[in-house]
């Protein structure tokens, strides 16, 4: 119901993995599109990030990973990639097709 | 002898001693054992529970490395919910940029495929410009919500009215049209929304309507499985066990009726499903520990068995998680934290 302090927040402090300010949403990926399991899809995007699982929770290694690789983060500064195009990135850095971008690259002509 | 503040499964406080905490984690997990033929919790899970609500901490949180990906139900609508005035396309940047979330689900307010496919034309537009802005994978939800499609809320005869009258073969006719419709409606708003840019679908509370319901939120998947093979599928539950409304429904040579979450997810990764959600209900006038112990013991029979991921319901009513409206930071966390780490789940 209306109460995201209470539910959604709790959840993401208590279990959840951070979503962009960690790994998150690349694991998650692994789980939606390929199937994965939880310990299977972290080792999947640590190896592709050359980080270590325990690394890919991390808020600060993260952040300067995210940067670095240009797939986006919370604090989005001037130039770098947002959206679309951290997903571009995204798709290339996992070897996963992301159906957006192969529809941005269709409609695009690219 | 000291006693600890738990809760009952409406949220109430109470006190109780260890040894009744005791008592009810294991006449929990003794419950589902029983109806779900599945094993009880070990004395070292249970030890572990004991502990957790022994622990005077108002929130407690999984191990460093435990964490796992979440997603959710209609959340677009969760923070219109509370009566704060925004847009679906705010409040997804609100639950990627501000709230952690892993995922992200567009939603219609009317949380139903056959509302959904009204608004295809609008929907569409919005799943566009989501994916353009927003960088975590995304999902179009919305329940099956079967009972839409009878009398008077659409147009077939309703087998509520039918069973009574011991009008057993009409009523069987009725479930076999509506399953007809929800199959052609959940299609239909899938197919728009994968082809709008969308990363999955989420049926969301399936299987409220019982096995008919989810023989067609099944078909459904397998259909869009087989249309679209990169498409992700989330398959969350109403309940712990499937209503034997039809009775005789089968999916690939198995009976639904009846089904408990470790065969639920069985028939789902056979229809193509990539994510399943179990969902066991929380028993109100039960304390806490006898819910979380319950709804352990099937989801962990569940995450054993499954070859796909496993994304448990814990919102407002199942998991151990009491049903109020604003729920205590100490149960739920207690709830997220021991389903996690002793199913070892993939996410919530």
């Amino acid at each position: 119901m209306g109460d995201p302090a209470g539910m959604h927040a709790a959840h993401a402090v208590v279990s959840g993995m951070g979503g962009i300010r960690t790994a998150g949403d690349l694991v998650a990926r692994m789980q939606l599109n390929r199937g994965m399991r939880i310990d299977a899809a972290k080792k999947y995007v640590a190896d592709k990030l050359g980080l270590s699982v325990s690394d890919i929770h991390d808020t600060v290694v993260m952040n300067e990973v995210r940067e670095d690789l240009n797939i986006g983060r919370v604090n989005e500064s001037p130039g770098v990639a947002k959206g679309i195009d951290a997903k571009f990135l995204i798709s290339d850095l996992l070897g996963l097709k992301i159906n957006c971008v192969e529809m941005f690259k269709k409609r695009v002509g690219i | 002898m000291g006693k600890y503040p738990v809760r009952f499964g409406d949220g109430g406080r109470v006190e109780m001693t260890e040894a009744e905490i005791r008592s009810d984690l294991e006449r929990g997990t003794e419950d589902a054992a029983e109806r779900g033929n599945v094993p009880t919790l070990s004395e070292d899970e249970l030890t572990y529970l004991l502990d957790l609500f022994k622990c005077r901490d108002r929130v407690v949180g999984v191990e460093e490395g435990k964490e796992c990906c979440l997603t959710y139900d209609n959340m677009t609508s969760k923070i219109e919910r509370a009566h704060i005035a925004i847009s679906k396309h705010q409040q997804l940047q609100i639950f990627e940029r501000a709230l952690g979330a892993d995922t992200l689900e567009l939603a219609h307010i009317d949380y139903s495929f056959k509302q959904c496919k009204h608004v295809m034309i609008y929907e569409k537009p919005n799943m566009e410009q989501a994916v353009l802005y927003t960088i975590a994978p995304i999902f179009y939800g919305a329940m099956p919500n079967m009972g839409l499609y009878s009398i008077p809320d659409g147009p077939v005869p309703n087998p509520g009215d039918l069973l009574p009258k011991g009008k057993f073969e009409e009523a069987k006719a009725s479930y076999d049209q509506m399953i007809e419709y929800s199959v052609k409606d959940m299609v239909y708003v899938g197919s728009q929304m994968y082809e709008a840019g969308a990363d999955g679908i989420n049926f969301d509370t399936t299987a409220a309507s019982g096995d008919a319901e989810f023989f067609a939120a099944l078909t459904a998947a397998r259909t869009l499985k087989d249309k679209y093979p990169e498409m992700g599928i989330e398959m969350g539950m109403s309940g712990e066990f499937i209503l034997g409304m039809h009775g005789e429904i089968e999916y690939d040579g198995v009976r639904l009726a009846g089904l408990y979450p470790h065969d639920q997810v069985k028939v789902a990764q056979k229809a193509g499903v990539t994510i399943f959600g179990p969902a066991i209900n929380t028993v109100t006038n039960e304390s806490l520990p006898w819910n979380i112990a319950r709804s352990i013991t099937w989801t962990k029979a569940c995450s054993e068995i499954a070859e796909i991921p496993v994304h448990a319901n814990l919102g407002m009513g199942v998991g151990g998680v009491p049903l109020t409206l604003e729920p205590p930071l100490d149960a739920l966390s207690r709830a997220s934290k021991a389903h996690v780490e002793i199913c070892r789940l993939d996410g919530l």
